[in-house]
This record gives structure tokens, C-alpha cells and sequence, in this order.
């Protein structure tokens, strides 16, 4: 059975990520998914939104979550600040008594109500309780073996985790399960579950880069080849600004960053450029050499590219 | 059951770094962290420091890491911990200077609290039209969303990313305190002003990078975090628009609004304006950005169905008191 879905790619992989779109759909058929764009949808407001009107946040979210209700599927989200803002929205749209009923207010002029019958959710989570870890494995084609790969999770697809209701905070596991799925070996460190600094790093620079820099030194220090991440905004904070935070820490970090898709679709053994590897700041060729290597014995080995 | 605490020492009188040291104990049903403690104390070795008072989850005395998180000792069990990770390990609390082993200095933690000035002002007398500092809080005359359920035990401020690379930083339990009075009905709202003021400076409000720790590791669900964004929609609706943080907001707000989707293009120069220097801090990786074709482009056309998104705006402005 197809797993469908409404994809809410959010801005990130529209905009200053468009690696994460494209990697994210050249992976989703391998694992069965379809999915439907919701390409009207607006921004999630990214927590930002709501600092200025909390409303306006939850009726803009309301208004994603009827598009994909009048198609009948859930949303996926590709963005770990997605996920957390839209499923924190979700669940007070559907549990706090009358606030959809004064959201849809906003929205009734526009012929749009929201009846609280979605539900929101990460690849990620996806790809581990839905698509299943075993057919994950199935579809690996070029094993990630000999790769220490640090986790990243980002604040929000953790915490606050009764808002998620999927990894305990304290003490995570879908993205090392991903890892050793493709044949990784996780790399345990603190900072996996910390702040990469995004949300303040234009305005606040040096504290920003400071968190970013901490955490890749200690996932560097713990032995990592690579870090991966389910959020875009950790990307852009860990790969656009891994210069400034490598001097924060007095650090040559060098430390390539994979989004979650595009570490599935290396391990599937899809092409690199179709992934979008080429448009990050940190040089993903250390990584890419010895997948390609093993694409090509792969492929010698069935007599064809696979 | 028998199992194993493993307990950072440290005494920074005689010891350059803190080591561990594991304790084997008898444990029972229903026993706590802190009944594990002091029981450790007692029979096996009597120079562990560690600070508790009531048991009771009350005196917020017994706040230290527990498996790599923030928690009161007295009200985390052991069997559910051993559950969730298999293992005791008991650390003090970060972002505090240690004194021994699990006792923290709190000094700057206090200090904090003080700097925000946690009592009402005085300035009543000169504005008469203001409810006196004597008036009975009535249900439903104000809002303090449990902040004043704070029992001052600073698992927020060990647990605080921004504080953990920002010493200064005023930090969770400070700024949710300075939101308990910002929003009381008793506050002027001239000294409400001057609060914001103060609140929104270097150190302040703007600091705080929303990860969402302290409302994750508060024992008493006082949520600072929410506390915090509180605190900044104040400063914003109190006309305090010029820091970054605060143009952040705005922009980022101003481009949804008009394009449905936030431009990456256009976010920098929303906040950072026609400041030079600035400009070209982010200017280099803005190029860089761009040759790699990470931006987008700045005349990107709005979404479709943006009439729909513009009027969530207006309705929201029409609306006559935010909530």
C-alpha cells in the first residue's frame, strides 16, 4: 500500500535550501511515498510569527491544514522547525476548547475552515514508524559502513516533547536508527539534541555561531566523518556559517552536513547531483568519493548502474 | 534491586578536574534520586556535598543533572530513569561555577533575578489613575500563565543553550520573573515601559534562541521561554522596534505577509538595514550563497492564494484586543 501524503516543503527548501526539495523527491518513491504539494501553503511562521501575533500564526497554519484536509492526507513536513511550530499549532487547533472555532473566524471570509483531522508529520518519523526501518534497509544500495555520522536533531522536532510526541528529549533514537539502517555507525555527543543558533544568527551573530561551533567540535571530537541533519535551518546554520563557527571554537570544523534525504538517497545509490550535494558551502567530496566508489562496484556487480 | 550511582566529584580546592565515582546501593520501591543521595551519604561516604531541603519538589533546593537532563532530585524516580537510560549518572547543575561535587555556586543566578527588578515599583503616586500597589488581584484581571509558580531552583538556567556560549545573558528564570511584573495589573505602565527598556538591551530578551530547554526541564511548568516571547511581543506593541531581534520579527513578519513565504533573499536586509557595518559582515556569505545557488530570488512572485494570507494579516490587525 502507498503511503500518501500532503508535502509541506516550507520556505528553507524553497529558498536558501533547494538541495533538501530535490533530494527529498528523488528518495520518496524508493520508500513508497507519494505525495501531493501543497503548493498554496504559506510559511508556518516559523515561531517567529507568533512573536509578533500569535494568531495570525495559528490561522495562517489552520489554513495549511485545510488545503490538506480537502485533499483527505496528512502533512509531511521536511523541516524540523516545521514540524514542531505546525504540530504545536495542530494540537492546540484541535484540543484547546473553542480556539478553532475563533481561528476559523479568520479564515471564514475566505470560504476556508479547518476541522481538526490532520495530523503532521517529519520524513524522518515516517520513514521510521510508517515506511519502516526494514524496507529502508532494503533499499540501500551503497552502504554507509566505515561512516561515523553524528545526529543532529535541532530544538525543534524534540521540544517541547509533549507538543511531538515521538523521541524522548532526553534521550533520542529515530536519526541513529536511520544511520545504522544505511549502514552507519552513530556518533554519541551531547550537542546532538542542542541548538545550531539559526533563529538568532543574523541579529546575534557571535552567540549563534558560539552554539553551532560547540556542538560540531564535539561531534568532530567524538569522531565524525559527517553530521546529518532533519532540519534546514540547522543546515543553513551548520554548513553556510561552519567558517565562522569553526573560528568561534578555534576549530578547522570542516565537517560536511548531509539533510536526512539526501543521506538516504547516497545510500540508495541515486547520483549525487540529482541530491543537490553540490550547492552546500562545506565541500561534500569526502563523502561522496567513497559512495561513488562503492556506487560503481555495486553496479559493476549487477551489470549495470542499479 | 542493587544498582550503580555514578556521581561527578569535584573539589576544586584540592582537584584541578571533577572525576566520577560509583556507589553500588540497595534500592527499594518508590525511591527517588534524592533518597539514593542520602543514603549514599549516610552509609558510604559522608564527604558528598549536595544540597537538598523539603523532599518535596517545594524548596527547589535539589536541582541538578540526573542522566544528562535537568531535574529535582527528590521528585525523579530511580526505577523510571533506569528505564529510560539504563543507567544513574548524577551531575551538578551546568552553567553554574561548582562549589563541591553537586553543589553550585548560584551567586549569578541571583544576581540575575535581582537585575530585573522582581518587586513592584513605587511610581504609583505619580499616576494617580493607576490601580494602588495595595489592590486585590481579582480572577481574570490579569495573566501571569503560571510564571509565579517559579521555585527559583535554576534547572533552566543550567539547561540554556544561549547562556551555555553567553554568560551574560539575563537567562530563562530572570526574564520569566521581569514577565511576571511587566504583566501586573498593579506595574505602571511607564515603569512597564522602563522595564522593556531595559529588558530589550544586550543580554536581554533577544538573546534567546528559542530552543525551547527551559520549557522542556522546568519542574513547575512555569514555561519561561513562552515567558520570554511574551516579553518580546510587549516590547514590540511598547513601540521598541530598532534592535535586531525586534526587526527580525517585523520583517519577517512583512515578507509573509506580502509573499506568503519568507524570502531568504530579503530577510537579511530587513534586519540588518543600512547599518555598513553589518551589511558587510553578511555580505561575503550572501555571495557565497549566491554562487552556490543557495539564494532565491528576491522578486520571487507571492504564493498562490496570497489574497487568503493577506487577509489573515488584516483580519488580525482588525481584531480589537490581541490575545
Amino acid at each position: 500500500m502507498a503511503l500518501k501524503y500532503a508535502l509541506y516543503p516550507g520556505c528553507a527548501a524553497k529558498g536558501a535550501t533547494p538541495e533538501l526539495y530535490q533530494s527529498t523527491m528523488a528518495i520518496i518513491g524508493r520508500l513508497g511515498i507519494q505525495v501531493v504539494e501543497l503548493t498554496a501553503a504559506s510559511c508556518c511562521g516559523a515561531g517567529v510569527v507568533a512573536e509578533a501575533d500569535p494568531d495570525v500564526a495559528l490561522a495562517l497554519n489552520a489554513r495549511t491544514f485545510a488545503q490538506a484536509e480537502q485533499l483527505g492526507l496528512d502533512v509531511m513536513t521536511i523541516c524540523g522547525t516545521c514540524q514542531g511550530v505546525m504540530g504545536a499549532a495542530n494540537k492546540r487547533l484541535k484540543t484547546e476548547p473553542g480556539l478553532r472555532e475563533r481561528i476559523n473566524r479568520i479564515l471564514e471570509p475566505d470560504g476556508m475552515a479547518y476541522r481538526g483531522t490532520v495530523q503532521v508529520k517529519h520524513l524522518l518519523w515516517i520513514v521510521v514508524r510508517e515506511v519502516g526501518l526494514q524496507r529502508l534497509g532494503e533499499q540501500v544500495r551503497v552502504s554507509m559502513e566505515d561512516f561515523q555520522i553524528a545526529p543532529f536533531y535541532g530544538c525543534y522536532i524534540l521540544r517541547p516533547s509533549w507538543d511531538l510526541g515521538f523521541d524522548d528529549p532526553e534521550n533520542p533514537a529515530s536519526l541513529e536508527k536511520v544511520i545504522r539502517a544505511v549502514g552507519g555507525e552513530p556518533v554519541a555527543y551531547a550537542g546532538r539534541t542542542k541548538c545550531c543558533g539559526f533563529p538568532i544568527i543574523l541579529e546575534k551573530e557571535a552567540i549563534a555561531v558560539a552554539m553551532a561551533g560547540a556542538n560540531m567540535k564535539e561531534a568532530k571530537d567524538g569522531g565524525a566523518d559527517f553530521m546529518v541533519t532533519p532540519c534546514p535551518l540547522c543546515h543553513m546554520s551548520l554548513d553556510i556559517y561552519q567558517d565562522r563557527a569553526g573560528k568561534a571554537v578555534n576549530t578547522n570544523l570542516n565537517l560536511p552536513i548531509l539533510h536526512l534525504p539526501q543521506l538516504l538517497g547516497l545510500a540508495m545509490g541515486i547520483p549525487p547531483k540529482d541530491l543537490g550535494v553540490s550547492r552546500h558551502l562545506v565541500p561534500v567530496d569526502s563523502i561522496i568519493r567513497v559512495t561513488e566508489k562503492r556506487r560503481a562496484e555495486t553496479a559493476k556487480g549487477r551489470g549495470g548502474l542499479g | 534491586m542493587r544498582l550503580t550511582f555514578t556521581i561527578q566529584r569535584f573539589n576544586p580546592e584540592t582537584e584541578f578536574h571533577p572525576h566520577e565515582e560509583d556507589y553500588r546501593l540497595e534500592v527499594g520501591r518508590g525511591m527517588t534520586v534524592l533518597d539514593g543521595l542520602i543514603r549514599i551519604k549516610n552509609e558510604q561516604d559522608g564527604a558528598l556535598a549536595l544540597r537538598y531541603s523539603c523532599r518535596s519538589a517545594i524548596c527547589g533546593s535539589c536541582a541538578m543533572q540526573i542522566n544528562g537532563a535537568e531535574k529535582l532530585a527528590c521528585r525523579t524516580s530511580v526505577r523510571k530513569e533506569l528505564e529510560r537510560h539504563g543507567r544513574i549518572v548524577v551531575a551538578p547543575l551546568k552553567n553554574l561555577p561548582v562549589i563541591k561535587d553537586l553543589v553550585v555556586d548560584m551567586s549569578s543566578f541571583w544576581d540575575k533575578v535581582r537585575e530585573v527588578t522582581p518587586w513592584l515599583s513605587a511610581s504609583r503616586k505619580t499616576e494617580p489613575e493607576q490601580p494602588s500597589g495595595q489592590m486585590t488581584l481579582l480572577p481574570g484581571s490579569y495573566q501571569f500563565h503560571n510564571v509565579d509558580a517559579c521555585i527559583l531552583c535554576g534547572a533552566c538556567v543550567a539547561a540554556c543553550t544561549s547562556l551555555e556560549v553567553s554568560k551574560g545573558f539575563l537567562g530563562p528564570a530572570a526574564l520569566a520573573k521581569a514577565a511576571r511584573f511587566v504583566s501586573d495589573p498593579r506595574e505602571s505602565a511607564a515603569s512597564k515601559r522602563a522595564r522593556l527598556v531595559e529588558l530589550e538591551k544586550e543580554n536581554g530578551i533577544w538573546d534567546c534562541v528559542r530552543c525551547n530547554f527551559c520549557v522542556e526541564v522546568c519542574p513547575k511548568d512555569v514555561k519561561p521561554m513562552e515567558a520570554i516571547i511574551r516579553l518580546r511581543r510587549a516590547a514590540l506593541e511598547a513601540g521598541l522596534t530598532s534592535s535586531g531581534g525586534a526587526r527580525h520579527v517585523t520583517g519577517f513578519a512583512e515578507i509573509v505577509q506580502r509573499e506568503g513565504r519568507l524570502n531568504e533573499a530579503v530577510m537579511p536586509l530587513k534586519i540588518v538595514g543600512f547599518n555598513l557595518t553589518r551589511l558587510l559582515r553578511v555580505l561575503p556569505l550572501g555571495i557565497k550563497m549566491l554562487l552556490k545557488g543557495k539564494v532565491p530570488n528576491p522578486l520571487a512572485p507571492p504564493i498562490s492564494g496570497i489574497a487568503q494570507v493577506r487577509s489573515i494579516f488584516s483580519a488580525a490587525r482588525r481584531r480589537p484586543t490581541p490575545s
